[in-house]
């Protein structure tokens, strides 16, 4: 027995030796992964490349499931006083981590020089889902928006131009009608398009609430929505129409994740979808497709979408500004670049476009540029305190709609009253 | 002398207590502690609000939706699991060809993961040019949107569950049924019965307790399967499809309204122990153990 102890703390204490001699600063990063390929391993890439270039930092990227498992597990993990340094999660839960009172704005760490340049260089579209109370609560880096593929052997054999997509919503619904083919039955074989309702339909949605002329569904405070005005409720309107009126679009609600299937197995001609499923539809594809913008009714719009990184409370000055040096590596031209077309994701900065290897890529690949380009017309994405809460209010009233439950007007109104009573103590 | 005895009796419990404590009698009493206090934010710290939170809950639509979808859900997969359990189990009680394949093909869908068997059932589900819809298509008919229209969404994961769960029903009957003595059934053949007075008057009374068994454990799982909604539906369309379970987590870990998940919590342990107690005395009384 004495022996067996005896050994044992000499090997403790040869541990905890050879551990002080390496000084490292250790950091945990818990990332999500919501598109399939390759991104869980570019992730591993780049902080493998990070750690080789600095070996007094170890870093320990954790996946951590879906957006929802990642924010959870996170703030499990904080409450529990245990929290990672850096995570990415979804932009709109910045008030729930503001709330939740575990995060740090990065501006309270950088210098007024890294403020200007680091933070100033982000496009504004994507600030927007970022910053509140005059602070910076995210950087931006696995951002999307949402855009239209549409196919153009489907065009061609309803004899429109493979090479013009629709770019109004009446244009969409008269391509739609040449491009929904019935049986003899009836029964349809193509639909003209899909805009996919499952899930999180809110955000397709604000894209159609943009192009209407509303710029989101929240103020920036996240204390006030705007769901019923009429600009909204035409837009549920237009949504609902697709299917009833007009018939291009297949009843009922329409599978989030089924999208990229349905459409390369040529169920519908037009599906609106996150830039994210670019490299997927890309490799799998088996027709030429292109890639558009939203299309419009007052203007272009379309909202942001994706990840920002957070960085968490609790962890020594040393151990944040290690964590922020990382962020500003991964962000910095060339690593964006590599993220980005490994997953198609959106590379958030000006600067990430004028490196050469993202240069080849947009020759490549011309949908990629679609993308950014929309991000002039871009509008925040719906993000409020009790953000899941109030987002899940919106998502059941649209639901309703296109089911036929309720009208456009009296899901939005029901929206509104509901929303209001969760937000009335955060507007004091 | 009584003392050491019963020190060691409580050393030799202590592991099992520390657990059986540790993680389900002292968190059933915290969130039924929590269901009178207010949910705590970063900013604004728990407050006690006595039954608010129940009030809350009983004017809550979504809430009372829930628990009539629950309700219906439990009202066909309790029996539905049962009675295909049991007709699969009589099938493959007798000397047929490719007995052990059929076992098998029974057995398979229980062995695998309900959130596996949910990704391919969605598939099998898809408008248009799912399995079913295709089958569909062959006699003309339209495509149903089985899981995306208010109508069928709640039927359609009712059928993976009972899909999911009567294979591994199907094996306690079969082990029920392998116990009934052969000279029973000899006797019964040389009285001139016929084969469904012989499953009613005797293989029904005696598997009676396995039955019973069964049937908790549906009820159980009535309430507890909810991993195929995550994939499926989400709740959706416009809570439609929502239960109990998948509800509280919504509230408790979407949300972080974790004082109103403790309060919906405890309304699904007060019901299961209701159920449970019931079963067991009131259905104990017609079981016949031998």
């Amino acid at each position: 027995m004495t022996r067996f102890l005896k050994s044992s703390i000499l090997g403790a204490a040869t541990l905890a030796l050879s551990m002080s001699s390496a000084l490292a600063v250790d950091l945990e990063f818990y990332f999500p992964v919501a598109v399939g390929g390759e991104a869980a391993a570019t992730i591993q890439a780049l902080t493998d490349a990070y750690v080789a270039e600095n070996p007094d930092v170890n870093i320990n990227a954790i996946y951590t499931g879906s957006y929802a498992d990642t924010t959870t597990r996170a703030i499990t993990a904080a409450r529990g006083g245990n929290a990672p340094h850096l995570a990415i999660l979804l932009s709109v839960d910045m008030f729930t981590m503001i709330d939740e009172d575990i995060v740090e704005a990065w501006d309270d760490y950088l210098s007024e020089d890294e403020i200007e340049n680091w933070i100033g260089g982000f496009y504004p579209a994507f600030m927007k889902n970022s910053q509140t109370e005059g602070k910076t609560w995210g950087i931006p880096f696995q951002r999307s928006t949402p855009v239209i593929y549409w196919n153009k052997e489907a065009f061609e054999a309803a004899g429109l131009d493979p090479e013009t997509p629709p770019t109004t919503w009446d244009e969409m619904v008269e391509m739609g009608q040449q491009l929904t083919i019935r049986d003899d039955a009836g029964n349809v074989t193509q639909w003209g398009v899909r805009i996919p309702s499952s899930g999180f339909p809110s955000w397709l949605f604000t894209g159609l609430v943009a192009a209407n002329g509303q710029d989101g569904l929240a103020n920036d405070a996240g204390t006030e929505v705007y769901f019923d005005t009429p600009e909204v409720v035409e837009a549920l309107e237009y949504l609902v129409s697709l299917s009833t009126e007009h018939e291009i679009m297949a009843p009922g609600i329409l599978d989030w994740g089924a999208t990229p299937r349905a459409f390369m197995d040529g169920e519908s001609a037009i599906a609106w979808t996150t830039t994210g499923n670019l490299t997927n539809i890309r490799n799998n594809a088996p027709f030429e497709f292109g890639v558009g913008m939203l299309p419009a009714k007052v203007r272009p719009g379309a909202p942001s979408g994706g990840g920002n990184f957070y960085l968490f409370s609790g962890h020594s000055e040393e151990e944040v500004l290690a964590a922020i040096d990382f962020v500003k590596w991964a962000t910095a031209p060339e690593q964006a670049a590599e993220w980005s077309i490994a997953t198609g994701y959106v590379a958030p900065r000006e600067d990430t476009w004028e490196t050469d290897a993202m240069r080849e890529y947009a020759q490549e690949v011309p949908g990629a540029l679609v993308a950014r380009d929309q991000l002039e017309y871009a509008v925040a994405e719906l993000a409020t305190f009790e953000g899941p809460r109030v987002t899940q209010i919106l998502n059941d009233n649209i639901a309703a709609a296109v089911v036929g439950d309720k009208s456009p007007a009296e899901a939005l109104a029901d929206a509104q009253r509901e929303a209001d009573a969760i937000l009335a103590p955060y507007r004091q | 002398m009584i003392k050491r005895e019963w020190i060691h009796a409580w050393l030799l419990l202590l592991p099992a207590l520390v657990l059986l404590f540790g993680f389900t009698h002292i968190p059933a009493v915290q969130t039924f502690i929590d269901s009178f206090w207010s949910t705590p934010r970063g900013r604004r710290p728990s407050t006690f609000v006595g039954w608010d939170n129940y009030a809350r809950m009983t004017a809550d639509p979504v809430f009372l939706r829930v628990m009539t979808n629950n309700l219906i859900y439990a009202a066909i997969t309790i029996p539905a699991s049962i009675a295909i359990s049991l007709w699969m189990a009589l099938f493959v009680h007798r000397r047929i060809m490719g007995l052990g394949f059929l076992r098998m093909a029974y057995f398979t869908p229980t062995v695998l993961p309900l959130i596996a068997v949910a990704n391919i059932w969605l598939f099998f589900y898809l408008p248009g040019f799912g399995l079913f819809d295709q089958i569909r298509g062959l006699f003309g008919l339209r495509p149903v949107n089985w899981i995306g229209q208010p109508s069928t969404a709640l039927y359609s994961i009712t059928a993976v569950t009972v899909w999911n769960q009567a294979g591994f029903f199907m094996i306690f009957f079969l082990a029920a049924l392998q116990t009934i003595p052969e000279n029973l059934r000899e006797a019964a053949a040389l009285e001139g019965t016929s084969r469904w007075t012989f499953f009613w008057r005797v293989t029904w009374p005696l598997i009676m307790p396995t039955t019973l068994f069964v049937s908790v454990n549906a009820t159980i799982n009535a309430f507890r399967m909810v991993d195929h909604v995550f994939v499926m539906t989400q709740g959706g369309p416009n809570n439609a499809s929502a239960l109990l379970l998948y509800y509280i987590y919504d509230q408790g870990f979407r949300f972080w309204d974790t004082a109103y998940a403790a309060t919906l919590t405890v309304v699904m342990v007060v019901i299961l122990a209701i159920i449970g107690i019931g079963q067991f005395f009131l259905l104990d009384r017609r079981v016949h153990y031998r």
